[in-house]
């Protein structure tokens, strides 16, 4: 029974969020919403436990796949239902089974029209990202890269805010525009190798202009999703828009998805561009550290203020890829993971307020430290560690990926750095605004402090955030074998022979 | 309990005590938040002590407690290394934390944050702690970036007050000005040794002394002077030398007795000590050991001369405070890291007893804070006005008492450096001697003597008005100030004993023999300086009695002894003198009233260029060429072409089918070519 389970741990990964969503959809009926949200929080903490094998029963010496189901899907193209998951996969998945609890609890008593429909979103989507982070066959990916889509489009188009519409078309047009030259490279490789199995095309030499193609094509599916400058602007639009919930999820998971494929697809498939493009690659990248940040000061929307952060921290990420040394690729591996944490904290926190005065402007606020003494003192260390301090997970990532840059060049670590000081500067400067000073008007005034609810779930968030960047070694040795072996294969040519 | 478990009670019970306080603070009487924190950090403070007295007879401790992570070749870890220099630090720190601890049950009795108050302060000696006790980098960093936490928070204690909350984010930034050179500085320390830990780096510098990095084109510098500097960056932050000085008299908006016990005693000096640490590296760049010591001179000075014009106690000590840290880091540029350290932590004694004096007589005044309205106060506070007394002796150099002690070394160390720079700095700290008498005795002599001005002052008329009634509503005229209760005198005086006598019994351990051996290196044969101190301590003063006696006859004493009369003529006998050179000499004064106008040049340069920038990428790269051009542009595009095949659609039967038999054409004659 238990091999069994542990044999298609993955499946049951994927698929009993997307079960507990279907569920949770036939419980329509927003006069009896408890019975859906019960089952919908049963259905998240049940598939969020089925994920936590994936880390009791890791082996960590090991940086291959693990985990492996394989069976055929479609003979006549050779597709196969093909799950794996490595050390850089499996903190991903256990981020979004865990987000997903974090997203139904914060739902709770907040979303009162079609309940089922909302949380069914969320548990359905959790499934689909779970499959992105998890299979090895390239249309299997596919399918899931973009069935996950669908759902966020519903969450933002039904529960979103006033400008929803633009917000929806213009996040749906982005992503699907990108994805569509990958379904071309993927096509492409199909024709090479007869096989849509990620390692064969991992194994597939090919010339270079050949592979800058590739790697452009991923390039424009994954870069949109990060988002890297500049085709980032769908994401502040999309996040202001969205509800609580489509804001956490889209910042701690969806952008992974963008991140985590660099890393699966166009860097070890096409090894050579990724280093002749790496100075592309580095220079959008710090663009995002140091442009965004600016961007980000001048913000009057919080949301929209995190928003821009966000693009800034995942600046970091593409930056620590494309600077091939451990200590730039695992820091961005923990950086997402940190940021996971951080940016689902801080949309939440920005939920809190709207919940209770329905504005996100950051000049509705003034004093909130006086009214919510609690949520102030969460709200200071979720900024904090947006702001890097050492001893929040905020500080881990950012640090290695410094610290790897200077080895390839000072000017990108001296750039990088300047994080510190911006991002210090435009987070606190909010929270300044926002929760110090004087009481500033009467929906100031009458706050209510954090509920019960509210309470546990930032003090879970603040609990991890603490434990990673108190002890983040548990993380890294996930992720080390694995990165390991990807930079020795990143190291390898796969130029043709002779060429 | 073994030696380990001792190192590791010491940051632990603070820190212990700071959580039980801050998370369940509201649930306990208000009475466990003193006895709990001082309780933690009374016995951190005994089992310090224990620490030191061990340190003198056994070897360095420099143990792993746990691994913080592993990547590729690469590990980070938390570690303690204990010698002599931590085991002082730590016996500095708590005694002072502790000090502060028993004070802020009178300073902080009628604050609604009290227990809130007293878990920021044992957090912060954890923090300090953790910093002092590193043996590597990260964990230097991680301390140092914790105890700027805490003075953040500490500095925006009273978060209502708008000028408490714009100093406490702008010593944040201000700091992290400074962090932004230290970290790449640690970047370049575990590029090129390959490590973060102290042994394994001072270890391999020497190999390294003349290695070269390319940062611009080809140009080479010195690996040693690029990293000593960038590290150097980040003690002007935390030690607030000139430039990034600018947050620390801001800081003052904090209660007084973190003043004391953050930025004045401990966290100030981080910088310091850090450097004094990385001995085995600046010894090593003679040209990052002159910009260490031309930074501070000009600390040393310039922050002195802002003394005299201030009114508000709290920022006579302040500026008080820069310009003594601006004579430690002229001491550490002259190679002479051991006076450093001494003046450090002679200056933590002298220095805490200062702020909290000041904090007794804010009390007193019933937070007052303007030197104007005072004047007579030893008859009213006559153990605040002794302890204060000695606090100022200690600090302008009297002989015998601490201050002499430490400063007299670094004017001596300035005199014999050799680096580029020291002729400067010989010159700064002497003027800066006859300065610092000057402000000290102003502030003392019109605070403890001469009339009481409170009795004639209009009480609109205070310079404080901004602030909220609760915590400045100033003593009526018709009141007399009131000495606070004995667990404010106790840490008065018990400060004053250290401030008095700690010179004299450790400047010849500590300078002169072998207190800091192994410890820190100095090449004796490329930067003298401490060398030829010894030399004149073992040929002339001989003892502490020697050197104060020799002290009496020269230049620094009759400099000092100049300042307190001058101070005394012109605030006690002829104010009309001082009221006429400021108004014949306005532009110097307006100079000083603007601070040199680094304030201004920050905000309008820094502070408001960074959100213009802001908002111009915003608007015009963002949202004008990005979304504009670009995003909605494609869609207006498509938008046009579909126009255009719009009309392709006529309706017209024949048309379609002309298209078609084209169509049809086409592909045939594409199929016939590929075969």
């Amino acid at each position: 029974m238990l091999e069994y389970f542990l044999q298609h741990i993955l499946s049951f990964s994927i698929w009993l969020p997307v079960l507990a969503g279907v569920l949770v959809l036939f419980t329509a009926n927003d006069s009896k919403p408890n019975l859906t949200r019960w089952l919908a929080l049963f259905g998240s903490v049940v598939s969020f436990l089925v994920t936590i094998p994936l880390y009791t029963h890791f082996n960590f010496a090991d940086g291959g796949f693990q985990f492996q189901e394989r069976f055929l899907w479609i003979m006549s193209f050779n597709i196969h239902y093909h799950l794996g998951a490595d050390g850089i996969a499996i903190p991903l998945i256990l981020l979004t089974s865990f987000t997903t609890v974090i997203v139904v609890i914060s739902a709770w008593e907040v979303i009162e029209k079609r309940v089922a429909q909302y949380m069914a979103s969320f548990l359905i989507m959790s499934g689909l990202m779970i499959g992105v982070f998890s299979t090895l066959d390239a249309i299997l990916y596919y399918v899931f890269w973009e069935a996950m889509l669908i759902p966020m489009f519903l969450v933002i188009g039904i529960w979103g805010g006033p400008n929803r519409v633009y917000a929806t078309v213009k996040f749906f047009l982005y992503t699907l525009l990108g994805s569509l030259l990958m379904l071309v490279a993927f096509i492409y490789m199909f024709h090479q190798t007869g096989s849509f199995a990620i390692s064969d095309y991992y194994q597939l030499p090919l010339p270079l202009s050949v592979q800058v193609l590739i790697f452009l094509a991923f390039f424009a599916a994954f870069a949109v999703k990060i988002p890297m400058w500049p085709v980032h602007t769908w994401l502040p639009d999309a996040h202001v828009e969205a509800p609580t919930g489509g804001s956490v999820v889209l910042a701690a998971i969806a952008l992974k998805l963008g991140g985590y494929s660099f890393l699966r697809f166009a860097m070890p498939i096409a090894p050579d561009a990724a280093h002749y493009l790496s100075g592309f690659m580095i220079t959008l990248s710090l663009i995002a550290i140091v442009y965004i940040a600016l961007v980000a000061l001048v913000q009057k929307d919080m949301k929209k203020l995190i928003a821009y952060s966000s693009i800034s921290h995942m600046g970091f990420v593409t930056l620590g890829f494309f600077i091939f040394n451990n200590l730039g690729l695992e820091g961005a591996v923990v950086q997402m993971i940190s940021h996971g944490f951080i940016s689902s904290a801080m949309f939440l926190c920005v939920g809190v307020l709207y919940d209770r005065v329905h504005s996100r402007q950051i000049d509705a606020y003034g004093g909130v430290a006086n009214t919510m003494p609690a949520f102030a003192a969460f709200a200071v260390l979720f900024a904090m560690a947006n702001s890097g301090l050492p001893g929040t997970s905020g500080f881990v990532g950012e640090f290695m990926v410094i610290l790897g840059a200077i080895q390839v060049n000072f000017w990108y670590a001296f750039l990088a750095s300047f994080t510190l000081i911006f991002g210090a500067a435009y987070t606190l400067w909010m929270v300044k605004r926002v929760f110090y000073g004087e009481v500033a008007n009467a929906n100031v005034q009458a706050l209510k402090d954090l509920n019960k609810r509210e309470f546990f779930i930032l003090a879970i968030l603040a609990i991890l955030v603490l434990a990673v960047g108190i002890y983040p070694q548990p993380l890294t040795d996930m992720t080390n074998a694995t990165v390991t072996q990807l930079l020795s294969h990143l190291a390898n040519s796969k130029l043709p022979a002779g060429l | 309990m073994s030696m380990q478990q001792i190192y590791l009670a010491i940051p632990l019970l603070p820190l212990l005590a700071a959580m039980i306080i801050g998370l369940f603070g509201k649930y306990l009487p208000r009475a466990a938040a003193h006895v709990v924190t001082i309780a933690g950090v009374a016995i951190s403070f005994a089992l310090s002590v224990y620490v030191l007295k061990d340190a003198m007879v056994s070897q360095p401790y420099n143990e792993t407690v746990y691994s913080w992570l592993k990547s590729g070749n690469f590990s980070f870890e938390i570690g303690f290394l204990i010698d002599r220099l931590s085991a002082m630090m730590m016996v500095v720190v708590t005694f002072v934390s502790l000090m502060v601890h028993i004070y802020t049950i009178g300073y902080m009795h009628e604050d609604k944050g009290y227990a809130r108050f007293f878990s920021y302060i044992s957090l912060f000696t954890f923090s300090m702690l953790m910093l002092v006790m590193s043996n590597n980098f990260m964990q230097l960093f991680f301390g140092w970036e914790a105890v700027g936490l805490v003075s953040y928070l500490l500095i925006g204690f009273w978060y209502t007050r708008p000028t408490a909350i714009y100093a406490n984010l702008k010593a944040f930034l201000v700091n992290r000005v400074g962090d932004f050179g230290f970290l790449l500085g640690i970047g370049l320390v575990l590029f090129h040794f390959g490590s973060l830990d102290y042994a394994a780096v001072f270890s391999v510098a020497p190999a390294m002394a003349d290695t070269k990095i390319n940062l611009i084109g080809n140009a080479s510098w010195s690996l040693m002077t690029v990293t000593c500097i960038l590290l150097f960056i980040g003690a002007m932050g935390k030690s607030a030398q000139v430039p990034l000085h600018v947050w620390l008299p801001d800081s003052m908006e904090g209660p007084t007795p973190i003043s004391a016990l953050i930025h004045a005693a401990t966290m100030v000096t981080a910088g310091i000590f850090m450097v004094a640490r990385m001995s085995p590296l600046f010894e090593l760049s003679s040209t990052a050991l002159s910009f260490v010591i031309v930074i501070g001179s000009i600390t040393a000075l310039f922050m002195g001369f802002l003394g005299i014009i201030q009114n508000d106690i709290k920022r006579v000590v302040a500026y008080s405070t820069l310009s003594q840290l601006g004579y430690m880091t002229v001491a550490l540029g002259a190679s002479a890291y051991s006076v450093a350290i001494f003046h450090l932590m002679t200056h933590a004694f002298f220095k805490a007893l200062l702020f909290l004096g000041a904090g007794s007589v804010i009390m007193g005044m019933h937070h007052d804070q303007d030197i104007r309205n005072m004047g007579n106060l030893k008859k009213y506070m006559p153990i605040t006005w002794i302890t204060s007394l000695i606090g100022s002796l200690a600090l302008i150099g009297t002989p015998l008492l601490s201050g002499f002690y430490s400063k007299d070394s670094i004017i001596e160390a300035a005199k014999f450096s050799t680096v580029a720079g020291s002729g400067f700095a010989y010159f700064a700290v002497l003027t800066g001697v006859f300065v610092t008498a000057f402000y000290s005795f102003r502030m003392y002599f019109l605070v403890f003597h001469g009339k009481e001005k409170w009795r004639e002052v209009k009480h609109d008329a205070h310079h404080h008005d901004d602030h909220d009634e609760e915590h400045h509503h100033g003593l009526s005229p018709t009141d007399d100030p009131h000495e606070p209760g004995w667990v404010v005198k106790l840490p008065l005086i018990l400060l004053a004993v250290p401030s008095l006598a700690i010179g004299y019994f450790a400047i010849e351990p500590m300078l002169f023999g072998d207190f800091f051996k192994g410890v820190i290196f100095v090449d004796a044969h490329a930067h003298p300086a401490m060398h030829e101190l010894a030399h004149h301590w073992h040929t002339i003063f001989h003892s502490p009695v020697g050197m104060a006696v020799h002290g009496l006859m020269t230049l620094p004493f009759a400099l000092a002894a100049s300042g307190v009369v001058l101070a005394w003529f012109f605030y006690m006998k002829r104010p009309d003198i001082p009221a006429a050179i400021q108004a014949k000499f306005s532009m110097i004064n307006q100079i000083l009233e603007n601070k040199y106008g680094f304030d201004s040049f920050n905000d309008r340069f820094f502070a408001a260029g960074s959100r213009f920038i802001g908002n111009k990428l915003w608007q015009i790269g963002d949202v004008k060429v990005i979304d504009g051009a670009m995003v909605n542009g494609t869609a207006n595009l498509i938008g046009k072409l579909s126009g255009v095949v719009r009309k392709l659609q006529t309706g017209l039967i024949y048309h379609y089918a002309f298209a078609m038999i084209i169509g049809v054409f086409l592909m045939l004659s594409l199929g016939l070519l590929k075969i």
